[in-house]
């Protein structure tokens, strides 16, 4: 894909976050839809390509009046949304559509207007996972850990850091779900979800939603805010089942889509300003920061536990609060996004001044997928 | 990322224990713990050992392959030891493992006849296939620390 050819130019979160008892799943997907479509000043009607996940795209073009040319289903988990931003950019480049409204949302705290999902007995994961006791993604998604804490010499006080960190980063935003300062302690002696993984390490449960609006780079320029450009893109799925990824070391699906993202945009990594890990539990930053290439998986920790990530940081990570202490509805990935647009368009509650590169790393189901944007506010 | 999380109401409290219902491809693995064996499939072709069933291989494509009994040797690859919320008919804190076969193939389990504690489970520790009667159709292939 040709870089900097389609950029952001609509972002909107829905206009509460956290717990939402009066609106159901749809209504919020509609809600971010509108506040997204009057932040780059257009009329639904200009929307001529939908995408969005878990809700089918025929849900939401219905309840919203669209008529597109151009739809995306695609739902691979919470890193769905990277993956729409993929797929809108080339179907912009294609010229499939104009306009491109991605949404999300979920009643994740309230489950109003949420079906319940459940695993199927006859399906691979009924017949060799549910049988063993997983029950939701706590008891899922940390099963990996230990291999990699135990292969890579990371410590538990390391990835307890990582909470701690993003809590520094929750405190300068006033939308964030959890802002009181939290130390190694605190995270080490609260309370046992998944060992090792102890509550602040997993992520919230929240209602919300969030909603993009992509169009070409040409066209760009005419919106009312600075325009976000896609620099760079990646994608791949590994498998629905936990257990029988290639190996617990590294996600195969983080090392397929990052590192396609950084060579298609052609950037390094000492080139990256700010950066977003999709952290549904603490372990995430860390496989990201390894599978991306930042650095090898034996540093990852120490350079979270040394500061490195944090406010004032070399490379600040997660600076909305991430799904550990901002929100997470869950499915997360759209909040990642809507960081990552408002540090490039400069406007993020913890802006990083003079930002410039931003890297939005998504995962979906337990190490599943993976989707990752880079994006530039350089034409 | 699905519910139940942490701090959600689990009304599921009279539910039993998922029960793995078999399709045509996944039926001789088990029939296979019925009969206290652990069946594996292996590639004719190109001698791949895979798992979890399909009647062809994922590494060559070949739809030559052979079912076999496995040692049922293994050992302790990952695990948690899952607190909250419990699945159903589990009470906790019980781990739930991945273990690595000595043919090659990694499987889910729960770790029996052992404290469900990090000081018990150790990674790397030998285990052996322990055959769980869940019903008089299905039983399930588990591991416990390998005697000797
Ligand atoms: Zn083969």
């Amino acid at each position: 894909m040709r870089r900097n050819a389609v950029a952001v130019v609509g972002a909107a979160e829905t206009t509460e976050l956290g717990v939402i008892p009066n609106m159901s799943q749809l209504q919020l997907h509609a809600d971010a839809a509108l506040n997204a479509i009057k932040d780059a000043g257009l009329k639904l009607s200009d929307i001529d390509g939908i995408a969005t996940a878990v809700e089918t795209p025929q849900q939401i073009a219905h309840y919203l009046g669209i008529t597109p040319t151009w739809v995306d289903g695609t739902s691979v988990g919470g890193c769905s949304f990277m993956l729409h931003v993929r797929h809108a950019a080339a179907a912009i480049e294609a010229g499939l559509c104009k306009t491109v409204l991605i949404t999300h949302a979920e009643s994740g705290k309230s489950m109003i207007g949420k079906a319940p999902r459940s695993i199927p007995a006859d399906s691979l994961q009924g017949q060799f996972e549910a049988p063993f006791g997983v029950y939701g993604p706590p008891s899922m998604f940390p099963i990996p850990v230990l291999r990699y804490m135990k292969t890579h010499g990371i410590t538990h006080e390391q990835i307890a850091s990582v909470a701690v960190v993003q809590r520094e980063w929750a405190a300068k935003n006033p939308r964030a779900t959890m802002k009181a300062p939290i130390t190694v302690e605190d995270v080490l002696n609260s309370r046992m979800i998944a060992y090792p993984f102890r509550i602040l390490q997993c992520c919230l449960v929240t209602d919300g939603g969030g909603a993009l609006i992509m169009t070409s780079a040409e066209r760009a320029k005419d919106f009312p805010h600075k325009p976000v450009y896609i620099l760079g893109t990646g994608e791949s799925v590994e498998t629905p089942m936990v257990s029988q990824m290639k190996t617990f070391d590294s996600s195969r699906a983080f090392t397929v889509a990052g590192p396609t993202a950084f060579r298609e945009a052609g950037i390094a990594h000492s080139d990256v300003d700010h950066l977003m890990i999709y952290d549904a539990f603490a372990h995430l930053p860390l496989y990201g920061l390894g599978d991306l290439g930042f650095m090898p998986h034996e540093e990852t920790g120490k350079f979270i536990a040394d500061g490195n990530t944090r406010p004032g940081g070399k490379l600040p990570m997660n600076t909305n609060g991430g799904g550990l202490s901002y929100m997470h509805s869950g499915m997360y990935g759209m909040y990642a996004l809507q960081e990552s647009v408002r540090q490039m368009r400069g406007i993020a509650p913890a802006q990083v001044p003079g930002a410039k590169i931003s890297v939005c790393h998504g995962v979906g189901g337990m190490f599943a997928a993976s989707g990752t944007v880079i994006f530039t506010n350089e034409a | 990322m699905t519910p139940p999380l942490p701090g959600e109401n689990n009304d599921m409290a009279e539910a039993s224990r998922a029960r793995p219902k078999p399709t045509p491809e996944t039926q001789h693995f088990w029939d296979g713990t019925q009969a206290g064996e652990l069946r594996l499939q292996r590639c004719d072709e190109c001698a791949n050992v895979y798992f979890p069933p399909r009647p062809f291989c994922p590494s060559c494509a070949s739809r030559k392959v052979s079912v076999f009994k496995a040692s049922g040797r293994g050992t302790l690859y990952s695990y948690v030891i899952n607190h909250r919320p419990a699945a159903p008919g589990f009470t906790p804190p019980y781990a739930i493992a991945v273990v690595e076969l000595e043919e090659g193939p990694r499987l889910m389990s729960n770790i029996l006849d052992c404290p469900q504690t990090p000081e018990a489970l150790v990674l790397d520790m030998k285990l052996e296939v322990a055959f769980e009667k869940l019903d008089d159709a299905i039983t399930l292939a588990q591991f416990r620390p390998a005697k000797g």
